[in-house]
């Protein structure tokens, strides 16, 4: 089967963190699996139930990123209502889903499927695929496929999930963090006072905690 | 799993020789038959709808609970109106109810579903479609017990299963029947899987339903095909009133495609 993998580097340069890098990457994939006019990845906005565009390659890639439309309607409606992928074709003869689709690409497909991005148990987003090419291909191998990228999208958006929010607890913890300077000012105070033995273990002591915090900071860093 | 690839089931030892498709549904149309359709609404008017017996909503009620609510026949998504067209079109007279667990479409919860399905089984309807699962493991007990209530109270639970490697209920329960997709564009070609948990398997390949503002379209997915088992579970029960959630579930078995003799002069496959 002849494949042509088209990548669109200015995209993934744009990204700036390897995350989102590695989302666009895998909208890539897919849409190089299914020689697809577009595709994207749509995360619901918990607040006010939009879909939001956080990855999106071929037609709308230089405009969608951040844009956001309402949930529940069109096949992402669909997809969130059954948790299952789906097809929808000729959705040219169906006005609902070419002006929910145009609305949110500036394209009119003919196809689109669909699955649920699902993260712990929720419904979290919705891939999309616009327009797969006419190879002879599968139906069901086709939703097969789509199933197993959305996995990997959801696994992703759950590592970045958890990224985000360990990023968000260290740089919260300076706030939250107890004073230690009064401690440690009395241990400078003490120490030369103390027993050679014990002002060894402590110096030791000290000497560790030391070290520990710099690896850590290194592994944050890095 | 494509036609092409279903394995041949034998059943070596039979005293049903008369279940066949003709047996089990021939002549019939699922009148008499109450189907509730837990979705996202219905629109009733829609021509391959063609009207419903009730609708109602699971909203949320003034203590922060939920409640069910009869509502107008409405459906925001389209999801439900397209199961219920197909159910239509295999069952054109059974009496369709729809319990939108879904309002607006969004990612909704498993509280409504439980609260509609809880609701759905009170009602006594004979048969329920569920064309969706969550999957949410906090809900996963209470679901089991309500498909359990409504297996001895004689309510089918016919719910689609999940084609993608995720934990989902209730298509994985027993006490209901289990339905993905063939490609074969027969509407009322089934066939039994013998390798569980998803035990049939019906038409979900680009099948024709309804789209809303009265369309049509091209549909694939498990979704679409569990309303055609809904469908053939209506008819089988228009016309053999007695049959309990196993027995009912027996018959499908025996008058699958990859089960039932060709031409219907024997019951189920014994060569």
């Amino acid at each position: 089967m002849e494949m042509e993998a088209r990548v669109s580097t200015d995209v993934l340069e744009s990204a700036g963190i390897p995350q989102r890098r590695l989302l666009q990457s895998i909208v890539e994939v897919a849409r190089s699996v299914f020689g697809a006019a577009a595709t994207s990845v749509m995360l619901v906005d918990p607040a006010s139930g939009d879909l939001v565009f956080e990855a999106v390659a071929g037609e709308g890639e230089r405009h969608l990123l951040g844009s956001r439309f309402p949930g529940g309607t069109g096949i992402a409606g669909w997809v969130m209502v059954s948790g299952q992928p789906l097809v929808v074709d000729d959705v040219t003869d169906n006005p609902q889903f070419a002006r929910d689709a145009a609305e949110s690409t500036g394209y009119v497909p003919r196809s689109i499927m669909a699955a649920p991005l699902i993260c712990d148990g929720d419904c979290i987003g919705v891939l999309e695929i616009l327009d797969r090419d006419s190879r002879p291909r599968s139906d069901l191998g086709d939703m097969a496929s789509l199933g197993l990228l959305a996995i990997e999208m959801a696994t992703v958006l759950e590592v970045i999930v958890q990224l985000r929010r360990s990023e968000a607890e260290r740089a919260a913890a300076p706030r939250t963090g107890h004073d230690l300077s009064p401690l440690l000012q009395r241990v400078a105070e003490r120490l030369p006072r103390a027993d050679e033995k014990v002002g060894a273990t402590v110096t030791r002591l000290l000497m560790m905690a030391d070290d520990l915090l710099a690896d850590t900071l290194a592994d944050g860093d890095g | 799993m494509p036609a092409s690839a279903m394995p041949e089931e034998r059943f070596d030892v039979s005293p049903l020789g008369t279940v066949t498709p003709d047996w089990a549904w021939g002549g019939a149309n699922g009148s008499g038959i109450r189907v509730c359709l837990l979705d996202s609404g219905v629109e009733a008017d829609h021509p391959l709808v063609g009207g419903l017996d009730g609708a109602v909503d699971v909203i949320a009620d003034e203590d922060g609970g939920l409640k069910v609510v009869p509502t107008d026949p409405v459906d925001n998504a389209g999801h439900g109106t397209a199961c219920a067209s197909v159910i239509r079109s295999v069952a054109p007279a059974a009496l369709l109810t729809s319990v939108r667990v879904l309002s607006s479409g969004k990612t909704g919860s498993g509280a409504a579903l439980l609260t509609g399905l809880g609701w759905a089984v009170e009602q006594g309807f004979d048969v329920i479609n569920m064309s969706l699962s969550t999957t949410r493991t906090d809900f996963r007990a209470a679901l089991r017990d309500l498909a359990d209530s409504a297996y001895f109270r004689r309510c089918v639970i016919v719910a689609s299963a999940h084609n993608m490697p995720v934990h989902s209920y209730p298509w994985r329960f027993p006490s209901v029947i289990s339905v993905a997709s063939h490609d074969n564009p027969d509407p009322m070609t089934y066939y039994y899987n013998p390798a569980p948990p998803v035990e049939f398997y019906a038409r979900g390949v680009r099948v024709p339903v309804a789209g809303l503002g009265g369309r049509r379209i091209l549909t694939t997915g498990n979704s679409f095909a569990t309303p055609h088992i809904a469908g053939i579970c209506a008819l089988i029960l228009s016309k053999h009133r007695w049959l309990t959630p196993f027995q009912l579930k027996s018959v499908l078995y025996l008058a699958a495609e990859n089960v039932a003799v060709p031409d219907g002069d024997g019951g189920a496959r014994v060569d």
